[in-house]
């Protein structure tokens, strides 16, 4: 029984479409604006001609097409472009939906969406700059929504998305077909972008909040880039490894907001499919023996999410990796994460011995502050924890972890009164 | 007589969905399971295909993703309990030496009801 397309599926579809027709758009016209604006007349073209001819089999092919032929037109009016794109770039304008689809399988159609999203992430961007731009062309997310996700006034986000356009389009767009080397520099600088979308959702306590919904918008990223390149370990890691963290995301926080420390979360909470899927897909980047930071991370979280109880914690495993994980992507906080395990492996003394050196490097984190107060109260050196715990509340970015350092402090507190 | 009914779509716009579509899909799904549930036999639900992997058979090699070739024909599946991929394709690699030609996508299961019940509690994916 056919029947004519709903709005819902017709939006769900032209959502799904987007990233590659925009990808294949930007490769026509070299221009960000123009292949967002040739797509935004497709999909108008698509809810007129949709439900009226029913939805075509190729839903992409022909929104890439009617996008590039809607634009040309727009173009030639309005005379623009001085010049048309190479005739090897508009070689196949057989308006004929085979030859288009045949065409979007080809490997050259991968490195479109690479260059899309490495586009985003131009190194001139500012971080902040690279993510909503992602947002807003690669996902479609609308201006407000992402303004709202990032607690700024809506003129404030349009701004920003103007200014890192404008920059792009100084930059240039890299038209050129990436060799080894460059793709993959293209690689890790989108999958660092995509971890920071993450992030930047990661924090939220409110699951239905806008900002949350980055995090799933972040494992969306991962997925497109791993269909358009599938043998690629790290991608796989990092895939893997917001699965992990995002399974997390019910237990985490108390319903005021506080978080929630892994040893003291509802473990009945965590998202079983997500944790299977992400242990697949480690398995699979294992089998490449290409370790890298994204999958050593990825190990470490599964090594978390296979614990039925918190006293079944492979701490063992956990601290080899993170001595994996420092030999390939040193930083002090990977220590001090270490000495969180060392700490369960080899007791409170010998985890504070670690991170004593890191006083310099991350006397301004609040997390370091926070773990050493809680080393320290565990050894009975209650004055110098509540000065950590001090520390840490001053250095704290929201209201929730200062709340919860307190919370550490009134345990300091009732322990010491036990204990005197 | 026992058919499969092998379900397809694009999974760009599957994972498009909200929430609260895919829990619209699902309940109307449940409507339809309820009501041929004397007929369903086992059920399952399909991990992305980011988790799949594909042992070519005539190579004997394992290529990552789901396969994708349109030459060759669906002819059957197994469902395997193991302990992990490594397991999974060990299994694999005996089939193909019994029965050469063509390859096996080895791709987890998210969801499984062996008896056919309607999947009320399913989480959504």
């Amino acid at each position: 029984m056919p029947q004519p397309p709903d709005p819902d599926w017709i939006e769900s579809r032209l959502i799904g479409a987007r990233p590659r027709a925009i990808a294949a758009l930007l490769r026509y016209f070299r221009d960000l604006d123009l292949a967002e604006e040739a797509f935004q007349e497709a999909c108008l073209r698509a809810l007129k001609s949709w439900p009226e001819n029913g939805p075509p089999r190729d839903a992409e092919g022909w929104l890439i097409m009617v996008g590039r032929n809607t634009a040309l037109d727009h173009v030639r009016r309005q005379s623009k472009l001085t010049e048309l794109p190479p005739e090897d770039a508009m070689s196949d304008r057989e308006d004929v939906e085979p030859v288009l689809a045949e065409r979007l399988d080809s490997a050259d159609y991968r490195d479109d969406i690479l260059r899309l999203l490495f586009v985003c992430c131009h190194p001139d961007l500012p971080a902040t700059q690279q993510i909503a731009l992602a947002l807003r062309i690669v996902s479609g997310i609308s201006v407000r929504d992402i303004a709202r996700a990032f607690l700024v006034h809506e003129r404030a986000m349009e701004q920003r998305i103007t200014r890192a356009k404008a920059r792009i389009a100084k930059a240039g767009v890299p038209f050129e077909t990436p060799g080894p080397v460059e793709r993959s520099e293209r690689f890790a600088a989108v999958s660092a972008m995509i971890y920071l979308v993450f992030n930047e959702g990661y924090t939220d306590a409110n699951p239905a909040s806008e900002r949350a919904n980055l995090c799933g918008e972040a494992i969306r990223l991962a997925r497109l880039m791993l269909r358009m390149f599938p043998a690629e370990p790290e991608m796989m890691g990092l895939l893997a490894l917001m699965l992990l963290q995002h399974s997390r995301q019910g237990a985490r926080f108390d319903e005021t907001g506080a978080p929630i420390l892994l040893e003291d979360q509802d473990r009945s909470l965590w998202n079983r499919s997500m944790i299977a899927e992400a242990l697949a897909i480690i398995d699979k980047a294992m089998l490449h023996h290409q370790p890298g930071p994204y999958q050593i991370q990825a190990a470490i979280a599964a090594l978390h999410a296979r614990a039925g109880k918190p006293e079944d914690t492979d701490w063992a495993g956990i601290d080899q990796l993170y001595q994996a994980l420092e030999r390939r992507a040193p930083s002090p906080v990977v220590t001090l994460n270490r000495a969180v395990a060392v700490w369960k492996l080899e007791g409170a003394q010998s985890a504070l011995d670690m991170i004593a050196p890191l006083d310099n490097a991350l006397g301004g984190y609040f997390y370091f502050h926070g773990v050493r107060g809680a080393l320290l109260r565990e050894l009975g050196r209650n004055d110098e924890a509540r000065d950590a715990f001090g520390a840490a509340i001053g250095l704290a970015s929201t209201a929730a972890d200062a709340t919860h350092i307190r919370k550490q402090l009134d345990r300091l507190e009732r322990s010491g009164a036990q204990t005197s | 007589m026992l058919y499969t009914l092998l379900c397809y779509n694009d999974e760009m716009v599957t994972s498009a969905w909200t929430k609260e579509e895919d829990a619209a899909v699902m309940a109307r799904l449940d409507e339809v399971h309820r009501k041929w549930a004397d007929n369903f036999r086992p059920m399952l639900r399909l991990m992305p295909t980011s988790a799949a992997t594909t042992l070519r058979k005539s190579e004997n090699l394992v290529v990552d993703g789901p396969y994708a070739e349109t030459k060759e024909q669906l002819l059957g599946f197994y469902v395997v309990d193991v302990d992990n991929l490594d397991q999974a394709l060990a299994i694999a690699r005996e089939l193909a030496v019994a029965n050469p030609g063509g390859a096996y996508e080895i791709r987890p299961v998210m969801l499984y009801y062996p008896d056919g019940s309607a999947i009320d509690d399913a989480p959504a994916a």
